[in-house]
């Protein structure tokens, strides 16, 4: 046993102030989650506000000073065409990666809840993706959609569907559908292991009595599995989309942003305009309009939960 | 007139024959009968009920529905209804679309579906309660519920697994009446499972005990208590439990409120007398229960308990020995192997 | 028989058989034994293509990382098998003429700290939220939740100015001290599901017995909650091994960087990629994280599932 000795109760309760602080509940918990918050207010919170600031100030690698100009970083910024594209390249490529991951993950969630023979295997292939860090999963795509040596060309001309290459990350089209590619496979893991959490969650006895009462297939499908799992696919989808959004590694190395920027996301243009090219003020303006983003889509994704809320 | 439900020879194995979970069942029902399936945990109740449902397949052995092999066919097929413990409520659909839900699967119209829902949540009182949502109903509403999505089906069978467990002890007497006078009313044959023995003794028209997949017997109430096929039935049925003795190659068994004291018991004849030590007497509801060794009749520790009723006025101390006495009619005699009830034989103390 | 008021409207019989017509009672057994074979033989294509679409590129990347130049960089060589024996001189290269094992040992104790870091900090903090309802409680929840939504991809230009005013720019200890505002939040959620699974009355117990609160919480909460634990050191080790944005932003020597930038920027000399190289480094970073990964997933379900309904 440690210090506390036990003081089994004799006598009289002792008053607050002698007690010691391993027994006052309120001090310890200010002290429990002073560390956390902490971290939070130094290291996210006052950040976040250094970026406001940064964004109207002119400040660049070079120039450290902070100087106040008013609008011009985001006027500059809003006038931009690369700007643009960005925005819309960050909420188009997250809102179509989104739908066919919640699709696909449905799918696998349904596969891998039932019992079969090799089933540790086939969760381990389909956990792959997500397990590897990101910069290394790019880079295993990054050979695969080789303008010359992709192998997944190599395939299709040898079935015959293509003759020359494919240029998955040289043409713009084709290195958007690239990119989305790259996030849904490897965010389809671990929306599957959420929804298949929430299936799971769905007793046995209500699969059992929808099967007494005569649903079909598609009816079971759609008026009780989809129904009951919707909570749990809003936290995947929330989840998802919070990692597509942000994220630049992706982007940054599969094409750069290109070709000629039509790739760029709002963290990737971000990156190149602050760090590579120095504008510290643009490059946090520009990273800024990724809160609005996701605060929008959380709300929408909260809501829509609490208005279904069945348990 | 045919069964309404008949299961010849089930088996059901799991993991490759080394857990048998229905070991070779042959049970019949009659029309309109209440017919209880009674038995420990994991004696295979479940299982056999959901066998008949046609939520798993038999490994051996056929069920019939209405005189018609019924294996491989879905439960929708089977014109079966089932309620299940935890009443299985849609938790994200109303009242009124639980109950609807097996008239859409069937393809009912709008107009119909709510005709018979009505009729069924008038059938059980629970009219005003259609457009709740089951968390927002206490367990003995949401167990209407249940039933009133299993009778608007018109099944030819209901099927209940233990659907008085999940409710209050209090609600569950009166629970049990209603269920029994809604049964009568129908008349529709039902299968209903429990571990409990008096929801079983209150319930059934017949009872089926069920041990390690096997049916041990199979009777009227009265039947299944005063004359047990086997130790097992004899021990599990009766609060306190028939009192067994060991006797070499054999067990004696009574049931505790046949034996008495001496001086309760009218007649001289084919009445056994022991003396009893008594070393406990407990006061439960009126009643004596009244805690005693015979060493005359089995060994020195053959320990037993009589009950005596509180109209029987006859002194009874702790600590003392005392004479009992039981006709010999109510003794029941058992294979000391086997467990199975065997012919009655002269007594000697 | 029944009275009449007991029959429902209508005798209703969609859905179900005549069972004595010993013809449709055929032909629906055989439909129905039709739909479970059919049922079965999806879900194994399923599985299978699940499975491949998860594992192919790192069953190519093993195989291409003993390829041959001369072998790889054919255009018209089948890159699924070995034209030209296969060789381990570029494993070679990536252990003896590469800075990897520099960076999967920066990696490796960035990840060990890190962790020790977001166990110290956040376990406490879980404690505090699940146990000790406080007034700081409910905002201290909202506080974690929004730091979801300012992603790195938004801190990192001024977090690249704070990093610099502790003089840890270009350092790997820049690492250590920030990637816990990554791991902490995740964790704490993580936590607060499983402690809110261990009752009340076992630390109660714990104090009538004579331990103080802060005693009861080291000695019997502490390893209760042991695997909530392993599942927060996988997945904040994780969450650290993956990281990209800052590492690329903190730091730009050869020695301070860890896997998961090194690899992308220095396993690529001016225009030539060092392609088997690489993708060696992918296979032996990506294998070991996805077995550990699996072997505790359902703890993590565990956990997840928890924190998503109670938080």
């Amino acid at each position: 046993m440690s210090v506390e000795a036990p003081a089994v109760g004799r006598g009289a309760p002792v008053s607050t102030s002698k007690r010691k602080v391993a027994d006052r509940d309120d001090l310890l918990a200010k002290l429990f989650l002073l560390p956390t918050a902490v971290y939070i207010i130094g290291l996210v919170a006052f950040p976040f506000f250094l970026a406001i600031v940064f964004s109207f100030t002119n400040v660049t690698t070079g120039n450290p000073a902070l100087d106040f100009v008013g609008l011009r970083q985001w006027r500059t910024i809003l006038s931009s065409s690369v700007f643009w594209t960005s925005f819309w390249n960050t909420i188009i490529f997250t809102g179509i990666s989104m739908v066919l991951i919640v699709l696909i993950a449905h799918v696998l969630a349904t596969v891998l809840v039932k019992d079969f023979k090799g089933k540790w295997f086939v969760r381990f292939c389909v956990l792959l993706p997500w397990t590897t860090p990101v910069s290394l999963a790019a880079v295993s795509w990054l050979w695969l959609l080789n303008s010359i040596f992709s192998p997944i060309d190599w395939i299709l001309r040898w079935f015959g569907f293509i003759e020359a290459n494919m240029y998955y990350l040289g043409r713009p089209v084709l290195a958007m559908g690239s990119i989305i590619a790259v996030h849904v496979w490897r965010i389809v893991p671990v929306a599957t292991v959420i929804i298949m959490a929430g299936m799971m969650a769905i007793p046995s006895d209500i699969q059992d009595a929808a099967e007494v009462d005569g649903a079909s297939f598609w009816r079971k499908l759609f008026e009780i599995n989809i129904p009951l799992t919707l909570p749990i696919t809003a936290v995947a989808v929330l989840f998802g989309a919070i990692l597509t959004f942000a994220d630049m590694t992706v982007v940054f190395i599969l094409t750069r942003g290109g070709p000629t920027q039509s790739t760029q996301v709002l963290s990737s243009w971000a990156f190149f305009k602050g760090i590579e090219g120095g504008d510290l003020a643009q490059g946090a303006a520009i990273a800024l309009f990724l809160f609005p983003l996701l605060l929008a889509a959380a709300i929408a994704i909260l809501r829509a939960v609490r208005r279904r809320e069945v348990m | 007139m045919a069964h309404v439900v008949e299961v010849r020879g089930l088996k059901k194995h799991f993991e490759g024959g080394d857990v048998k979970a229905v070991d070779g069942v042959d049970i019949e029902t009659r029309p309109g009968e209440y017919l209880v399936l009674l038995g420990p945990s994991g004696c295979g109740k479940t299982t056999l009920l959901r066998i008949i449902a046609g939520l798993e397949e038999p490994t051996e052995g056929q069920i019939l529905i209405g005189g018609n092999v019924v294996n491989g066919l879905p439960p929708r097929a089977r014109g079966i209804a089932m309620v299940f413990q935890s009443y299985a409520l849609y938790p994200h659909k109303s009242v009124l679309d639980n109950i609807a839900f097996p008239l859409k699967a069937a393809g009912l119209e709008t107009d119909e579906r709510r005709q018979k829902v009505e009729w069924a949540a008038g059938l059980l009182g629970i009219d005003r309660l259609l457009d709740r949502k089951p968390r927002n109903l206490s367990g003995g509403e949401r167990q209407r519920v249940a039933l009133a999505r299993a009778i608007v089906r018109d099944p030819t069978v209901f099927l209940l697994d233990e659907p008085l467990s999940n409710l209050d002890a209090k609600l569950r007497t009166s629970a049990r009446d209603e269920l029994k006078q809604f049964q009568e009313r129908l008349g529709t044959t039902t299968i209903y499972v429990t571990h409990d023995q008096v929801e079983a003794m209150g319930l059934g028209d017949r009872i089926a005990v069920i041990f390690d997949g096997k049916v041990r017997q199979v009777g009227p109430p009265r039947d299944v208590y005063s004359d047990p096929a086997d130790t097992f039935v004899a021990t599990f049925i009766g609060s306190p439990p028939m009192n067994l003795i060991d006797r070499g190659d054999h067990l004696l068994g009574f049931r505790p409120e046949n034996f008495l004291p001496a001086a309760a018991v009218n007649g001289r004849d084919n009445v056994l007398q022991v003396d009893a030590r008594v070393y406990r007497i407990e006061y439960l509801s009126g009643d004596r229960h009244v805690y005693a060794t015979v060493p005359g009749l089995g060994d020195d520790d053959a320990h037993i308990i009589a009950r005596i009723p509180a109209t029987v006025d006859v002194a009874v101390a702790e600590d003392k020995d005392q004479r009992f006495a039981i006709h010999e009619r109510d003794l029941r005699f058992f294979d000391g192997k086997t467990g199975e009830r065997t012919d009655p034989r002269p007594v000697r103390l | 028989m029944a009275p009449e008021d007991s029959r429902p409207p209508e005798k209703l019989t969609a859905g179900r058989v005549d069972l004595t017509n010993a013809a449709e009672v055929e032909r629906r057994r055989r439909e129905r034994r039709r739909h479970l074979v059919r049922g079965r033989v999806a879900l194994y294509i399923m599985a299978l293509v699940g499975a491949l679409a998860g594992a192919a590129p790192f069953i190519w990347s093993t195989i291409t990382s003993f390829k041959a130049d001369a072998d790889l960089y054919t255009k018209a060589n089948n890159p699924f098998i070995y034209n030209l024996p296969p060789t381990l001189e570029h494993w070679r290269l990536l252990f003896y003429d590469t800075a990897f094992l520099t960076f999967a040992w920066n990696t490796l104790w960035v990840g060990v700290l890190v962790v020790a870091i977001t166990l110290l900090i956040g376990l406490p903090t879980a404690y505090a939220l699940a146990r000790l309802d406080m007034k700081w409680s409910g905002p201290l929840g909202i506080a974690i939740f929004f730091v979801y939504l300012i992603p790195p991809t938004l801190l990192f230009i001024p977090l690249t100015r704070v990093v610099g005013n502790f003089g840890l720019l270009n350092n790997t200890w820049s690492m250590v001290l920030i990637y816990p505002t990554i791991t902490i939040p995740v964790s704490v959620w993580l936590l607060i599901g499983y402690l809110k699974g261990i009752p009340k009355d076992i630390e109660e117990q714990a104090m009538v017995d004579g331990y103080s609160r802060l005693g009861a919480f080291l000695h019997i909460v502490v390893p209760l909650t042991f695997p909530g634990i392993v599942a927060v050191i996988v997945f904040a080790f994780t969450l650290a091994a993956h990281e990209f944005i800052y590492a690329l932003a903190f730091v730009s020597s050869t020695t301070e960087k860890t896997i998961s930038i090194g690899v992308p920027t220095e396993l690529i000399r001016g225009d030539v990629f060092y392609w088997q190289s690489l993708q060696a480094a992918v296979v032996i970073v990506a294998l070991p994280i996805a077995l550990v990964f699996n072997l505790l997933l359902q703890r993590f379900i565990a956990g997840f599932t928890m924190g998503a309904v109670k938080g």
